[in-house]
């Protein structure tokens, strides 16, 4: 099997410069694979660095090292390295991120803000709208918010709209950033449901998880993150 | 935001390359080279004094550069340095392919005559000559940039600094350019005029696939509108790339120092 993400031997470091150019190594020798339909969870104290790993992966930290191949529209395409002209082809069609909080345009309906990745990737804005609505149901969000900016919505409300915007796409690879921190029983079922249908359809996925319960039910494979610590 | 076929599309739309201009002893810009693809948007940012505007005029050909070029792919593929162009391919540019929305609106728009003049002007500037199409035309704009139809016979003069923002943007769109160029779009209005404006520029700007070049101090208008951001100081580009990258990981001490100067909301 093709692995959908193989990272070798990468590094990050911040400079602050503010700080009297302070050197702050974060991770380096990061190396593991994904192959597709797999849920590979970072494990590690919080500090590890897995959310920098996680950000390295979406382009949206800068890899000071190393190679980030993300197999991409039938080739493979190194991020460490990538233009950005070709880091935003891959978000578009390959790679999608749910992050802890959502950030969402003021004034966009949160219908709109669901659907929005749909009809990025040209699918019709009825039908986008249609699937939105179905994921937001199943996340018990009431039909009565859809058409409200998210912005007005409660914490764990907002993350329920982060989580449906995240999954709604059909893109090969998801990275999932604490998808489940400020959700109760009922919704963390869900997602879990959510990541299990995403495995049977092959995607690939690289979580965080606080929690241990969550992290056994959907963890094919752990990744240590310690192991890749770069403190001097 | 994202504008699917024109990303893919590998041939850029306009290229700078070595751009210079003194002015005097002074150096206002200084050896910039990039490549701006269809339907991107690049944000220009840096303090007052960094160059960033002269930049823009060098770009958009109000300005000629001391040293180096700017070329621009024209409707039928070729790319053409801008010195070199014709004066009826330089008025197709400003008249059709380009649109230019000042940050103040009164720069752009004729504040005397109506607001559906100021749209329709552009387009009799291209040939239109029937009036009737020239209105509804007019009247489709300004919905579609959120003015109460009813008001097209007001002159913008009686508008408020929003309402003119927003007719400065239709008047520039009206004729479909390919390449918006924008000076501070959101600088002398109000928070949530700000709010307003940007999310109705960011749609239209990934419906229509346009290009843009948006020059701004303000890092929050550079997140939600731009790809990729260019940071300047001093006259030089001193640090670029994907816009939310340079935002979370700046490099440079001065993009440091730009981005934790911003208070939290």
């Amino acid at each position: 099997m093709t692995a959908m993400i193989d990272i070798a031997n990468a590094e990050k470091t911040f400079t602050m410069h503010l700080q009297g150019g302070v050197e702050l190594p974060v991770v380096r020798g990061v190396t593991f694979h994904v192959n597709p339909g797999e849920c590979v969870v970072l494990s590690g104290p919080s500090g590890a660095g897995k959310s920098s790993i996680l950000k390295m992966m979406f382009g949206n930290y800068r890899c000071d090292g190393g190679r980030i191949g993300i197999r991409h529209q039938g080739t493979v395409i190194d991020l460490a390295t990538a233009e950005p002209r070709q880091v935003l082809s891959v978000r578009r069609s390959t790679i999608g991120y749910v992050s802890q909080f959502l950030r969402a345009v003021p004034r966009v309906a949160t219908i709109d803000v669901v659907a929005e990745p749909l009809i990025a990737n040209g699918v019709a804005r009825e039908e986008a709208r249609d699937r939105a609505g179905r994921l937001l149901r199943r996340l018990n969000i009431p039909e009565r918010l859809w058409k409200l900016p998210p912005s007005t919505f409660s914490g764990g409300e907002q993350q329920r709209v982060n989580i449906a915007h995240g999954f709604i796409s059909d893109l090969p690879i998801l990275l999932l950033d604490e998808p489940t921190a400020s959700l109760d029983a009922a919704n963390r079922a869900v997602v879990v449901e959510l990541i299990a249908e995403k495995k049977t359809r092959g995607v690939a996925m690289v979580a965080i998880v606080h929690d241990d319960e969550i992290r056994h039910l959907i963890a094919d494979r752990i990744v240590d993150v310690t192991s890749f610590a770069a403190a001097a | 935001m994202s504008e699917p076929s024109s990303l893919d599309n590998d041939q850029p739309l306009l290229v700078a390359e070595g751009l210079a201009k003194n002015y005097g002893q002074l150096a206002a810009c200084r050896d910039i080279s990039f490549a701006l693809y269809p339907g991107e948007v690049l944000a220009i940012v840096g303090e007052s004094g960094s160059g960033k505007s002269t930049l823009l005029q060098l770009l958009s050909a109000q300005l000629a550069p001391s040293a180096g070029r700017v070329s621009y792919r024209m409707r039928d593929g070729v790319l053409r340095d801008l010195a070199e162009l014709g004066e009826a391919e330089r008025r197709f540019l400003f008249r059709t392919d380009w649109g230019f929305v000042h940050q103040d609106p009164a720069q752009g728009l004729r504040m005397a005559v109506s607001a559906g003049a100021n749209v329709g002007e552009r387009l009799m500037a291209v040939g239109w000559n029937h009036y009737g199409r020239i209105r509804d035309t007019a009247s489709n704009w300004l919905e579609r940039v959120e003015i109460d139809v009813g008001r097209i016979d007001d002159a913008p003069k009686t508008y408020s600094g929003g309402m003119r923002q927003r007719l400065q943007i239709a008047r520039n769109l009206v004729t479909e350019p390919r390449l918006v160029f924008m000076d501070e779009p959101t600088g002398g209005l109000d928070v949530s005029v700000q709010a307003r404006l940007l999310d109705l520029m960011r749609n239209l700007v990934s419906e229509l696939g346009l290009a843009a070049i948006v020059v701004t101090h303000d890092l929050a208008v550079a997140r939600l509108l731009s790809h990729r951001v260019m940071v300047m100081k001093g006259g030089r580009v001193i640090e670029t790339g994907l816009t939310d990258q340079v935002l979370d990981d700046p490099r440079e001490p001065y993009t440091q120092l730009l981005v934790s100067s911003i208070l939290p909301p």
